[in-house]
């Protein structure tokens, strides 16, 4: 029911955003749709509604953007050098990292973030066994070890402490 | 001045969806390819979307060109992710440059 009511308010942000600005009778029928939304996805919204009343999660999170976009540039920028250059300098391989995260929302955010951060695509999740397949265009080090020191350590404290 | 900075931003997601673009030309296999279109165009786009918003600020527009980012954000390292595994699974080889393929030793 938690779950319903989180989805309800977030749904009806969403649709209030999209009719900027916001008058009564795109909110009425805002309200509506968002209830229907609620309504008939709500109980796949969130499993554990507790933790939103976390608020060190919030802070984590805010100290997470920056990291994030900043690692995204210089995934950009490291992507635009490789093509750019004549020779084209890669040499990529499907590597193993280990992960000790274990929710589906951590599991999801740790992947997009490896996606987008230098040279790495998260290719599948095996859950059970804690292991990411990652695709990474200049394999450092082919050893799991590693690999996941190089590539998911520096999310995975953050993230851990956000969705955990 | 604020209309300076959108335009800066507009060039430089331009830039970048160029090198995405060119990327996908010119990288060997599906993986890298996808590699060079998800970074690329995602910043790309969303700087964009970023400099239509400085230069229409907190309007209709503004704002959906905001929701975009967060939409394009969330979604297309999904979409990447999803196709990579497409195309590991229906036998799509890695490029011969290749050094290693953990997926397919560990029999998927």
């Amino acid at each position: 029911m938690k779950s319903r009511i989180l989805l309800f308010f977030l749904a009806l942000a969403v649709w209030a955003l999209l009719n900027w600005t916001p008058d009564w009778q795109h909110m009425l029928i805002g309200v509506f749709v968002a209830a229907f939304v609620a309504f008939m996805t709500g109980d796949l919204f969130v499993r554990r509604p507790h933790l939103f009343t976390h608020l060190n999660r919030y802070l984590w999170f805010f100290y997470y953007c920056p990291i994030f976009i900043w690692e995204c540039i210089k995934a950009n920028i490291d992507v635009a050098y490789r093509v750019i250059h004549p020779d084209l300098p890669i040499h990529p391989g499907i590597v193993k990292v280990r992960t000790s995260l274990k929710s589906d929302t951590a599991l999801t955010f740790l992947a997009n973030s490896i996606t987008l951060t230098p040279g790495t695509l998260s290719v599948d999740v095996d859950k059970e066994n804690g292991v990411l397949y990652v695709h990474w265009i200049e394999v450092k080090d082919k050893d799991i070890e590693k690999a996941t020191g190089l590539v998911a350590e520096r999310f995975e404290r953050i993230l851990k402490r956000i969705f955990e | 001045m604020i209309d300076m900075l959108g335009l800066v931003f507009i060039s430089i997601g331009l830039f970048f969806d160029f090198v995405g673009c060119l990327g996908l030309v010119r990288l060997p296999d599906v993986y890298n390819r996808l590699q060079a279109s998800t970074k690329c165009i995602t910043l790309g786009t969303c700087s964009i979307l970023f400099g239509a918003f400085l230069i229409h600020g907190f309007v209709a527009a503004g704002i959906k060109a905001l929701l975009c980012i967060l939409f394009l954000v969330l979604t297309s390292p999904v979409s990447a992710h999803a196709l990579a595994r497409a195309a590991h699974k229906s036998g799509v080889k890695l490029c011969e440059e290749s050094v290693v393929d953990r997926y397919a030793e560990d029999g998927n």
